[in-house]
């Protein structure tokens, strides 16, 4: 890792790090894939690129297109980057309860930003989408939640890179949106180390943004394959900040908010193997680091008060 | 053996408002069934031909229970039952 040619050649491969202080015994041990170390910051751009490039192969994408997406942020960011380089317009259709850092970084990278409303989080961006593309029937609309060039991403690239660095590995962790991650790197590890545990870390959210949802209007993305996972958790913002801390605290890794809810899963799973009295290497995704958060007062004061000022936000 | 469990809002008209009750049972369903003899409604929102609605997640201390036996899924004295609409997000 030294040269490329172009910020979007200096995509994936990212360093796999152990965490001595965090595991929870010498034979189950903790490992940290940091995909912050992207060209954007976030594990989103190797989806993005991914997309942008299939869409470029089958003509959907020409100089000058508008691109359009429903995300709550780093995706966002990462197509804007790599639609700025390759000369595309983007729209993102974004939650308004997101972090302001998010919006700033879209805007500098020119980025246009419709907002869809707080109640109903990504699903009612997804909805808002889905409604400007029929009406704009020259953007294309790349969704992330259903291309299968997000999960592909992850099977050819994440998952791959993962076995390579962790060829002991017995379960992967990793954040549950889009189900892209978990679906590429499950099915590639699933291929490759038989019987290895692939388990998902799902944000759970405040009131607000579940308050106003209807159970038969629930929405499954059109990735999700439900063979693929073996486990599922559901992580509320205090698990999640408490977390998150943690691993700057013993670990030294300044970690976006999701990221504690992933590690509050892989600790689940860890613990699971010490009470069974088995070896396990447990290897879970840093999406993104904390600088996108600072403005929530995800890091300072009380984890009750930052809990409660993270209450209907979309956080992850 | 006494477990919470967090009721969403959206079924909250089944327990006179209530965000959480206390139920018992040694397995998702029973605990289901106890909640049912007191507040009739909430287990048909959840329960379709004896599995648990396609859109519909309960976690047991914050694992999703489909996948640790469904609804016969164990609980133990003093866990906590979380009912959620399931929901897609992230910073994706």
């Amino acid at each position: 890792m030294s040269r490329y040619e172009s910020l979007l050649d200096a995509l994936g491969d990212t360093p796999l790090i152990g965490l001595p202080r965090l595991s929870p015994a010498r034979d189950v041990r903790l490992w940290a894939k940091l995909e912050d170390r992207n060209p954007t910051g976030s594990i989103k751009d190797r989806p993005a690129l991914a997309m942008i490039e299939a869409a470029e192969r089958d003509g959907t994408l020409r100089q000058g297109s508008t691109i359009l997406e429903p995300t709550s942020g780093n995706t966002g960011i990462a197509l804007a980057m790599a639609a700025k380089v390759k000369g595309y317009g983007l729209v993102c259709v974004m939650p308004e309860n997101t972090s302001a850092e998010r919006k700033q970084l879209l805007q500098a990278y020119g980025a246009r930003i419709v907002d869809s409303p707080a109640a109903g989080g990504s699903n009612e961006a997804v909805r808002r989408a889905k409604e400007l593309a029929q009406s704009n029937p020259d953007w294309v609309l790349l969704y992330q939640y259903g291309n299968q060039a997000n999960a592909d991403a992850h099977y050819r690239g994440t998952g791959p890179e993962l076995l390579k660095d962790l060829p002991e590995v017995t379960h992967f962790v990793g954040g549950l949106g889009t189900t892209g991650t978990l679906v590429g790197v499950g099915r590639y590890l699933h291929e490759h180390k038989p019987g290895v545990h692939v388990v998902a870390a799902e944000p759970r959210y405040g009131e607000l943004v579940y308050g106003l949802r209807n159970l038969d209007e629930g929405f499954v993305p059109e990735l999700y394959d439900a063979d693929v996972l073996t486990g599922r958790f559901s992580v509320g913002a205090y698990d999640a900040l408490r977390r998150t801390r943690e691993l700057l605290e013993f670990e030294g890794i300044f970690a976006g908010i999701s990221t504690g809810a992933v590690l509050h899963a892989a600790l689940a799973m860890a613990e699971k193997a010490v009470a069974r009295g088995e070896s396990a290497d447990v290897a879970f995704v840093v999406a993104d680091a904390g600088w996108k958060y600072l403005s929530t007062g995800a890091y300072s004061g009380s984890l009750d008060e930052a809990a409660e000022r993270l209450d209907g936000q979309l956080w992850a | 053996m006494a477990v919470t469990v967090s009721i969403p809002t959206i079924l909250r008209s089944h327990t006179d408002g209530a965000k959480s009750v206390e139920a018992a049972g040694s397995t998702v369903l029973e605990v289901l069934d106890d909640i049912e003899s007191r507040h009739s409604g909430l287990k048909e929102r959840l329960v379709k031909d004896s599995k648990l609605h396609r859109f519909v997640n309960v976690y047991v201390n914050d694992e999703d229970v489909r996948f640790v036996g469904g609804l016969d899924a164990e609980v133990s004295d003093g866990d906590t039952v979380t009912i959620l609409p399931a929901v897609a997000g992230g910073a994706r």
